[in-house]
């Protein structure tokens, strides 16, 4: 027996959309950060379930290139949030407010 | 010799050249004898051409020249090239005589002037610009000869520009011809547009075939230029201020050549104007018009150029009145022996201010007749000639110029025959008030020292209150008048000055010989040949009533300023003394307004409207950036949310449009 194609779906939703409310009301860089993780996997677990029900090999493909950008995202961000805690300790997104016009 | 044409024009220019690269080294007075070398070099080549062409047929009287092609433009082809028929011949003849003859006086007038080379480079400049509007093929090359000789005019009349007033009188001469030379663009491009072509020639031969709505604009327009230039009404008030200039300046611009260049154009177009004879009349009225209008305040004026400057204005309304009764030979040969005597004038009054060192108020001269033999001699020839008295050449032309007008219409003949009966007025109450009577010069203070002081005109007279008294002080002072005489005394003028005076006053004297050879000479120029239709008898008659107007006019002004009859001031009314108080006018009705329209344009339009504009433009554009940099708060939760909230708000979109 298999699990419908519309609860991964919905799974996929829910994840996203918890993703999306905690990077806009958590204060902690790297809370928001995994946020945006969980908001790409979400929409990757999408892309398969629909690869799946539709029987198109290119969602998956997709997927492989959302993982290596995000890995490649990662490196980035992550080098962004270790220099900020190198300067300030208890550093929030807030803080980091310098480019406002 | 008719090859040579070319040189006319071009050995004034060479005498130009030559004085703006090299004039200050010749200095005075060789700069003088270099610009009257050429122009008398020039009359030469003229009288060389005239020869030549003297000797062809009647009918083969036209040679054209092209030099090269000018504007060779889509359909439009001008050439600079000239056009040699018997008109073109007789303008240069006596462009470059007359010309020659002031150059040469000039050496002598303008001696010890700090800027005496620049003089006589403007005067080559505008020999060869007259030249050229005489001597040119198309409309085109006459108006670029047109606006030369208006803007050595200019450079001329405010020649002491260091005088405000001269620099004002040669702003007022341009900006009013300005007016005139609108006309002539106008009617230029009218030509183009129905001829195609702008050469006389062609456009000449095909006049008689033009609708005769255009002929007729074509016409109107030529006549508004020519009004400008030969200072007719209502156009005329820039002449006599012209007199700023220096004398000479008179003598060849404003009276021998460049003001009769508007008369040349209406007989070089007359195939036109006689397929317009509405425009025709309105000719002969506004000359008619001028020529009283000018003569009434020539009356009144006291300074020896003003006189004759008005005199000038009265005589070219004559020749407008003959071009526009069809008499066109008339009109030239006025023309010419205008150019004889009232350069004669111009130059005798220039000696007369020269020898009484700057003086130009007629009322304090006098008695000069005994100091000053040629100048005084010449002036008197002149006078004669101008009065109209036979044998003179003054009387032939001027009777010439009646009798069209009188077989044109009767009014016009009547206001020409008042206007020569106050023309020998105002002369000869000139020549007394100049050369008879009591000396009036050894009473009054020392004339000024600043060279050239022009004296009050009526205008300025009540902003020199000085000159008031001295002038009353003379009109009563007769006890003072005989011995006392100051520290200086009038001198006759040298050579160089006398000799061109006497070669005028002899051509002045014997000029009406001209009149049957030019009859002959310049028919083939005209489309329909005029002759006179009255019986001879009738001629007869109105040579009497004629020759009796203008010993009227002498018997009147000999009553009144020899043996001082009347009053003074009843026959100098304050009216005519203000002439008409028309700049008055015009100030009131064109200078006030247009100054009005400038003020608000400057001040409102330019300052308030359109900065406004743009000044508003960039106010929104700061005040909008002000409030919109908020927007970019810095917080990076905020764009987040931003772009949440836009995401949902796309998908609810594309939603909402699919269901």
């Amino acid at each position: 027996m298999s699990v419908p194609g519309a609860w991964y779906l919905g799974l996929a939703a829910m994840l996203f959309t918890i993703g999306g409310v905690g990077l806009l009301v958590r204060r902690n860089v790297l809370i928001m950060f995994m946020c945006v993780e969980l908001m790409l996997n979400a929409v990757n677990l999408t892309f398969v379930t629909y690869a799946r029900m539709l029987n198109d090999i290119g969602g998956q493909v997709v997927v492989f290139f959302v993982l290596v950008v995000a890995a490649a995202e990662v490196v980035v961000g992550l080098a962004i949030i270790v220099s900020i805690f190198r300067r300030r300790a208890d550093a929030t997104a807030d803080d980091v407010s310098l480019l406002r016009g | 010799m008719i090859h040579a044409v070319w040189l006319i024009p071009a050995l004034p220019l060479a005498g130009f050249l030559v004085l703006l690269a090299s004039g200050k080294k010749l200095g005075d007075p060789k700069a003088g004898y270099l610009a009257t070398s050429a122009m008398a070099a020039s009359f030469l080549v003229t009288v060389g051409v005239w020869i030549d062409l003297m000797g062809r047929h009647a009918e083969e009287r036209r040679f054209e020249q092209d030099l090269f092609a000018w504007m060779p433009v889509g359909g439009l082809h001008v050439d600079i090239g000239f056009l040699v028929d018997p008109l073109s011949v007789t303008m240069a003849l006596f462009v470059t005589g007359v010309g020659a003859l002031i150059h040469l006086y000039a050496i002598g007038y303008m001696h010890g002037d700090g800027r005496y080379h620049q003089f006589f480079l403007y005067l080559n400049l505008f020999a060869f610009s007259m030249l050229m509007l005489v001597l040119s093929s198309s409309f085109l090359l006459t108006f670029l000869g047109w606006e030369g000789v208006g803007a050595c005019s200019y450079f001329l009349i405010s020649f002491w520009f260091e005088r405000p007033s001269a620099a004002t009188a040669g702003k007022k001469a341009f900006v009013i011809n300005r007016v005139g030379d609108f006309g002539f663009m106008l009617a230029m491009f009218l030509i183009f547009a129905t001829v195609g072509s702008l050469n006389y020639v062609p456009v000449l031969e095909e006049a008689g075939t033009l609708a005769k709505g255009t002929a007729t604009a074509i016409a109107l327009l030529l006549f508004v230029g020519a009004v400008g230039k030969s200072a007719q009404l209502p156009l005329y008030v820039w002449l006599p201020d012209a007199m700023e200039g220096p004398t000479p300046v008179s003598a060849l611009i404003h009276a021998a050549t460049m003001v009769t260049a508007g008369v040349f154009l209406m007989v070089r177009v007359n195939p036109i104007l006689d397929a317009a004879p509405g425009v025709l009349t309105l000719i002969a009225t506004v000359g008619a018009l001028t020529a009283l209008f000018a003569a009434t305040i020539a009356c009144a004026q006291n300074d020896i150029k003003k006189v004759l400057a008005y005199s000038t204005v009265s005589q070219l309304g004559y020749m407008f009145l003959a071009v526009g009764s069809g008499a066109y030979i008339a009109a030239i040969f006025h023309m010419v022996t205008h150019a004889f005597f009232k350069a004669l004038l111009f130059l005798g009054a220039g000696s007369v201010i020269h020898g009484m060192h700057d003086e130009q108020d007629m009322k304090r001269m006098g008695a000069l007749r005994k100091w000053m033999p040629v100048t005084s001699g010449t002036f008197i020839v002149g006078w004669l000639a101008i009065a109209g008295v036979p044998p003179f050449s003054g009387f032939w032309s001027k009777d010439d110029i009646l009798l069209g007008a009188w077989e044109k219409n009767r009014l016009l003949w009547l206001i020409g025959l008042i206007t020569a009966l106050m023309t020998a007025y105002y002369m000869t109450r000139q020549v007394i008030l100049v050369f008879y009577g009591k000396a009036q010069w050894g009473t009054a203070a020392a004339p000024a020292a600043s060279r050239h002081d022009p004296g009050p005109s009526p205008g300025e007279a009540a902003a020199e209150p000085e000159h008031e008294p001295a002038a009353s002080a003379n009109g009563h002072g007769s006890a003072h008048g005989g011995g006392a005489h100051g520290e200086f005394k009038p001198h006759e003028s040298p050579g160089t000055m006398a000799f061109p005076l006497v070669v005028l006053a002899a051509l002045a004297a014997l000029g009406g010989i001209l009149k049957t050879p030019l009859e002959h000479w310049l028919e083939p120029v005209l489309a329909h040949p005029h002759h006179f239709t009255s019986s001879s008898s009738t001629k007869l008659g109105l040579i009497v009533v004629t020759t009796a107007a203008a010993l009227a006019g002498l018997a009147i002004a000999y009553a009144i300023w020899a043996k001082r009859r009347v009053r003074e001031s009843a026959v100098e009314p304050s009216l005519l003394q203000h002439a008409w108080y028309v700049d008055e006018l015009y100030e009131a009705l064109v200078w006030k307004p247009s100054r009005a329209l400038a003020n608000a344009s400057a001040f409102i339009v330019d300052a308030k409207i359109i900065d406004g504009t743009v000044n508003g433009v960039g106010a929104l554009v700061r005040a909008g950036g002000s409030r919109l940099r908020t927007v970019q708060s810095g917080f990076v939760r905020n764009y987040a949310l931003a772009v949440a909230v836009g995401a949902v708000a796309i998908l609810a979109y594309a939603v909402a449009r699919t269901s």
